[in-house]
């Protein structure tokens, strides 16, 4: 059915603890796999331990118990081929301003031991549109080709994972927009993305896979069609005229629930479904002789699922 | 062995030194020049000689030692403290490269920039005094050794340092009093009784007494003893360094 089903997991995370000194439990207990060519939000509040995940991986951070692999080679034991195949975009942006964007590029390119090739510096440089600013100093840029010119390095060396720790931060709707554009294109070139982020509407907009992440532990992991299929539901209320004791026998077929001491009625239906049932179940009220005050609609988003997943954790 | 990542690192503190290269050159020159004209010719005119040497010709391997236990510090300790300030620190520890290949660019660099400027000093010092060097190998060992050793030590203060103030304290209360106790203007014989004694402790005056030996044959203290100080402290420096490397100390949380 989903493609990413049928690939092998390019990292692979296993009962990942990971406790600092001060004695914070940063993450506990993770396990997930990342497949190779998808592109996996990691969704969760700040400090749900989505950037200490990505320190983990990328050998910024020491693992206090489990293992990552990376291309079936170990973070921690065999770490300089681990890194070899990751390209790692940091949420602050951190640049030397001095240094010209066509050097800091070729800079990193060197760092991961890859020869030199302009030709490819040029390419990537092109597809960020930061050519016509390759002998410009980084202090002279906009923020948003600064965060280019960190995607920039960090595709440098032709990495086969590209961790984008919250690449739209803080960023305004038109960049942010373009950083979505430049994450599909790597994606069509078969870079494995992992982003992580706390705007949903960026998971939903670019995810293959969705995981929450929240208080160092990931409590979902699913495909986001799915995820939304199951969460892209919609709940009506009908406030009642006059309170009923139970549901009537004649509404039995509705997925209704009577709340607030009988004051209301909640209906649970479909919004992608070839009819909702609304008319008919409006239609059968007035027939069963209950009236309705007032009614509201409410869509169980994929924020509102978060937030009572994150919730339920806190 | 990532050589490129060395020759990536190498080439980048480099060019950090070329962009502020009157700073870099100029700086030291004018000191050199100062030190000439108060220490040479001021202090000089009432000394004249020392161990049968014009006082101006003697002070010049402690100028040059001194300018290069500075520049070995300040250079070694910035480059790899200035990428911990901005961030972009994070690069070189994701990246396929070990620690020893992250020293040796940063090292490398801060050393060479180092003995680029002893060459300078001692060039400018020619216009002042009538220079020879008797044993210009030993001359180049030392200089290297120490650019080396001191470059070294600088990293450890640059990975030590969580701030400015930090990053000048050691150079600034340690190493400046060091050299300037360590006979860099004046012999060790020339001390009254127990400072005589208590100099020996300084592990610059073996530094500078050696290097001084390789210029007029004369020192303070037998040439292989300099010689071993200096490889002690060298080793002493790549012991840190390496339990640094093995701990992850300071670099990774």
């Amino acid at each position: 059915m989903r493609k990413a089903a049928f690939m092998s997991p390019i990292i692979s995370i296993k009962n990942l603890t990971k406790t600092y000194d001060s004695g914070h439990n940063a993450l506990s207990d993770v396990s997930l796999d990342i497949n190779a060519g998808e592109i996996i939000a990691l969704l969760g509040p700040n400090g749900a331990g989505k950037t200490t995940l990505i320190g983990a991986t990328c050998g910024l951070v020491r693992i206090s118990s489990g293992s990552i692999t990376v291309g079936g080679f170990d973070v921690e034991r065999q770490s300089r081929q681990a890194r070899q195949m990751i390209g790692l975009v940091p949420q602050e942006i951190a640049l030397e301003m001095w240094t010209t964007v066509f050097d800091t590029v070729r800079f990193t390119r060197g760092l991961f031991g890859r020869a030199p090739d302009d030709a490819y510096l040029e390419k990537i440089l092109r597809s960020l549109s930061l050519w016509d600013k390759k002998d410009t100093k980084c202090m002279e840029l906009s923020g948003g080709m600064k965060r280019r010119v960190l995607i920039a390095k960090a595709l440098s060396h032709q990495p086969k994972v590209l961790f984008l720790d919250e690449p739209t931060a803080g960023v305004d709707v038109g960049l942010r927009r373009e950083m979505w554009d430049v994450v599909r294109d790597l994606k069509a070139e078969g870079v494995t993305v992992i982003l992580t982020t706390h705007y949903i509407e960026e998971a939903e907009e670019m995810a293959d896979r969705i995981g929450v992440i929240a208080k160092g532990r990931i409590l979902l992991v699913q495909d986001k069609v799915e995820l939304m299929s199951s969460f892209g539901r919609k709940v009506l209320t009908l406030q009642l005229q006059d309170p009923l004791e139970q549901v009537p026998a004649a509404l039995a077929d509705y997925d209704l629930e009577l709340g607030a001491g009988g004051h209301s009625l909640r209906y649970s239906y479909d919004t992608r479904a070839e009819r909702t049932g609304i008319t008919r179940l409006i239609s059968d009220l007035a027939q069963a002789g209950i009236s309705v005050r007032d009614l509201e609609s409410k869509a169980s988003s994929l924020e509102e699922v978060f937030l009572e997943l994150v919730e339920e954790t806190a | 062995m990532n050589w490129r990542a060395v020759w990536s690192i190498y080439r980048s503190e480099m060019a950090r030194f070329f962009r502020t290269l009157s700073q870099s050159i100029i700086s030291p020159v004018i000191s050199t020049v100062l030190y000439f004209v108060v220490f040479g010719a001021a202090i000089g005119g009432r000394i004249d000689q020392v161990e049968g040497i014009p006082y101006g010709a003697f002070i010049v391997p402690g100028l040059v030692m001194l300018t290069v236990l500075q520049q070995s510090l300040s250079n070694a300790s910035f480059g790899i403290y200035f990428p911990k300030f901005v961030g972009t620190v994070y690069e070189l520890f994701s990246a396929p490269v070990s620690f020893l290949e992250i020293v040796l660019g940063f090292v490398g660099a801060a050393a060479t920039k180092s003995l680029s400027i002893a060459v300078i000093i001692i060039a400018t010092a020619a216009f002042f005094v009538d220079l020879t060097i008797l044993h210009p190998v030993w001359a180049i060992a030392f200089l290297v050794l120490t650019g080396l050793s001191f470059s070294l030590l600088g990293f450890i203060i640059g990975i030590w340092a969580k701030n400015f103030e930090q990053l000048n304290l050691i150079p600034m209360l340690v190493v400046t009093p060091l050299v300037f106790l360590g006979g860099a203007f004046y012999s060790a014989s020339m001390l009254p009784g127990v400072w005589q004694v208590v100099v020996k402790f300084n592990p610059v005056l073996y530094l500078i007494s050696g290097f001084r030996w390789s210029f007029f044959g004369v020192a303070d203290v037998p040439v292989a003893v300099s010689l071993g100080a200096i490889s002690l402290f060298l080793a002493l420096c790549l012991g840190v360094i390496w339990w640094i490397f093995k701990t992850g100390w300071r670099l990774r949380s």
